[in-house]
């Protein structure tokens, strides 16, 4: 068998691949973070608890009104979209002019009410969530067993991240958002609504975790406290990809999924730390982040 | 005679000073329930043991000596530090006389240091480590629920015996962990079996996956999941979709509490084999507190646990009352002179080391069909008499018993 740095080459690519996986995770919740620091300046703190909502109103839709797993990868991302509409709607955006530190403490505080409330009805030991029928069962690739499941989560979400970069990147729509964001006040002046702009940015963005919370479900129990364990890395991520780079969050979120897939297999304990490790040396060499570029 | 009035009144001096001895500090017995109330263990121990403790204060007439009897309650969010500031706040500022449950062994261990510092009873229930009546047991400590040796004994030498003679750990990285994780090889290595590896992961992970490749890799026949809560059903739930079953390998969930099996549902954890300290369903009295408990806990059935906290408060209660004195000292030393028989235990003991010495039982997930409904997931297997569910005596490192 050959072997790779002292570790089976089979069991190197097994956890390179898982790496990916756990990497579409943070890329899609990352990638939500950097659209709202990108467009609405706002530290989403609630990002994490809306996650954890998205795979809530999975389990909620298929226990009290029987739809499965596919409606609600299209309706739970809905649902927690048109909740953080009104979030921004109704508080959120009567921050906008303040520090960052109060958009910060909002949504922190607003984290802490929604878990809260959840772990009072569901307790903290989680609720299953079967896999669908469909993706059921696995894959042997030779030198792993692959679910089905799992790819599909690599695929789906890497399909809805570049999708994102596109519709900012390269849409008007987009091109709209970006000027916004630069300039708010001329682009009002060509008469276009800018405050529905960022509103529709915030509920497309947290919409986002709502996907990967349905995504999740199957995979993790529906917990509570799944965003809480989440959102702490994501936001180092979002740290090292550039704050409000999109292409940096999504690249670098599937990158410390690998790298955090590497380090279970040579070092397990530290798995955990890694990420900040790798935040720390980013942030001394280079401030803005590896994507970042410095904000005016 | 006035020389007997002096003499009288050094009498009666000497006599309230021989008593304050033996008093009720504050006029008031404290309990303090301590564990984790937000993260991974608040089902298994949380809210339900301040309410089980709350029902032990109740049953026994809510005061004791004529004393009143009050409970405070605390979230040490698994972080020891955390854990021993409040209970030194609690001892020295509150008055508390006695600190119970204290689920996550690294805090438990940070606990016992304390209390006994500072002569308080301690009465453990949800931490596991056995080094709490080891290397790092106290005069003022009680282990009452169960340890990571009964849990060896009870799970790990079943599957042993069944054929499964070599292990590969998936170990939660801290002291609960390594405990049993330690015990439990030591059990397979006296029952003819090998280990032939490990790996450690963070307390509170998510994902799985990678440690459950290793284990697959390590062509172990049984994989022993050495953690607690979340880690374990996560742990499981993605065996289950890596098909590690399915490929011949076993697994052996090591601790496990009737609400993780609840939380995986029978389909994913039928056929488990488990240890456990208490199981609602054996007989009219394990029903009966069952029954009150969860009318107050919104449906949830106790865990081992809850179970324990009620006995472990009942019988303090008994013991405080008999002497009068709630130093920890005193009552922990009263406790071990009284056999424990209510519904948790019949006829146990606490040993000098502060092991409270009772019986276990290994039991079998159900399967669904045979389960009539909600939180009837156990068929108890046999009986593990105290004598053999925990360390000998003899064995024991605790300088108390030397």
């Amino acid at each position: 068998m050959t072997e790779l740095l002292g570790v089976p080459a089979p069991v190197l690519f097994g956890q390179l691949l898982l790496g990916l996986i756990n990497g579409s995770f943070y890329a899609l919740l990352s990638l939500g973070l950097a659209v709202i620091f990108g467009m609405l300046n706002v530290i989403n703190f609630a990002h994490g608890a809306l996650y954890m909502t998205g795979a809530f109103v999975a389990w909620f839709l298929l226990n009290y009104l029987g739809i499965g797993y596919w409606p609600a990868l299209i309706l739970a991302p809905l649902v927690v979209g048109a909740f953080g509409i009104v979030l921004e709607k109704t508080m959120l955006s009567r921050l906008y002019k303040l520090d960052h530190l109060y958009g910060l403490l909002l949504t922190f505080g607003l984290a802490l009410i929604i878990e809260g409330l959840f772990r009072n009805a569901y307790g903290v030991s989680g609720q299953p969530y079967p896999i669908p029928s469909a993706l059921q069962g696995g894959q042997n690739l030779g030198f792993m067993f692959l679910p089905t499941y799992r790819g599909w989560v690599v695929v789906a979400s890497i399909i809805v991240c570049f999708g994102t970069w596109f519709l900012v990147e390269r849409t008007r729509f987009g091109a709209y958002l970006r000027a916004a964001v630069e300039n708010q006040e001329l682009v009002r002046a060509f008469g276009i609504n800018v405050p529905l702009l960022m509103t529709l940015a915030y509920g497309f963005a947290v919409a986002l975790a709502g996907f990967a919370g349905v995504l999740a479900a199957p995979i993790y129990q529906v917990n509570p406290l799944m965003g809480q364990d989440l959102i702490i890395v994501v936001f180092a991520i979002v740290v090292i990809g550039g704050l409000g780079s999109i292409l940096g969050s999504i690249v670098t979120g599937l990158g410390i999924g690998v790298v955090e897939g590497l380090t279970k297999t040579f070092y397990p304990e530290a798995s955990a730390t890694v990420v900040f490790l790798i935040m720390a040396i980013v942030l001394a060499l280079r401030p803005h982040g590896l994507f970042g570029r410095p904000r005016a | 005679m006035k020389l007997g009035k002096m003499a009288a009144c050094a009498a009666a001096f000497s006599l309230a000073a021989g008593a304050a001895q033996a008093e009720l500090s504050d006029d008031v017995v404290k309990i303090g329930v301590l564990n984790d109330q937000s993260g991974l263990y608040t089902d298994l121990a949380g809210p339900g043991s301040v309410e089980a403790a709350r029902m032990a204060v109740e049953d026994f007439g809510g005061t004791v000596n004529g004393k009143a009897i009050e409970i405070l309650s605390a979230d040490h969010q698994n972080k020891p530090d955390v854990g021993s500031n409040i209970v030194r706040e609690w001892i020295d500022v509150e008055g508390v006389d006695v600190v119970v449950d204290v689920p996550t062994s690294s805090v438990a261990l940070a606990v016992q240091q304390v209390t006994s510092e500072k002569d308080t009873a301690f009465l453990v229930n949800g931490a596991a480590t056995t080094r709490l009546t080891n290397e790092d047991c106290a005069a003022t400590g009680v282990h009452y629920t169960y340890d990571t040796y009964s849990l060896a004994i009870g799970t790990g030498k079943a599957i042993v015996e069944e054929g499964g003679d070599s292990w590969f750990f998936i170990t939660a990285d801290y002291a609960f962990g390594h405990s049993l994780e330690e015990d439990t090889s030591n059990v397979i290595k006296e029952n003819g079996g090998e280990v032939l590896g490990a790996v450690r992961h963070p307390l509170s992970s998510s994902d799985f996956s990678s440690y459950l490749l290793q284990a697959q890799g390590s062509g172990a026949k049984v994989i022993g999941l050495a953690n607690a809560g979340s880690d374990t059903t996560n742990a499981i739930k993605q065996a289950n979709e890596f098909g590690i079953v399915q490929g011949g390998q076993s697994l052996a969930a090591l601790l496990m509490f009737i609400t993780d099996v609840d939380s995986l549902g029978l389909d994913v954890a039928k056929g488990l084999k488990l240890t456990t300290g208490f199981y609602w369903d054996q007989n009219d009295d394990t029903r009966a507190f069952a029954d009150r408990f969860s009318e107050r806990m919104n449906g949830q059935r106790p865990t081992m646990v809850h179970a324990g906290v009620y006995s472990s408060v009942m019988h303090y209660l008994k013991a405080v009352a008999e002497t009068n004195d709630d130093g920890g000292k005193a009552a922990v030393d009263q406790m071990k002179k009284m056999p424990v028989n209510d519904f948790f235990a019949q006829d146990a003991e606490i040993r000098a080391d502060g092991r409270m010495v009772h019986d276990m039982y290994l039991v079998e997930v159900k399967d669904p069909s045979e389960s009539s409904g909600k939180w009837d997931y156990y068929n108890v297997l046999r009986t593990i008499p105290g004598d053999a569910a925990y360390q000998p005596l003899s064995e024991s490192r605790c300088p108390l018993v030397n």
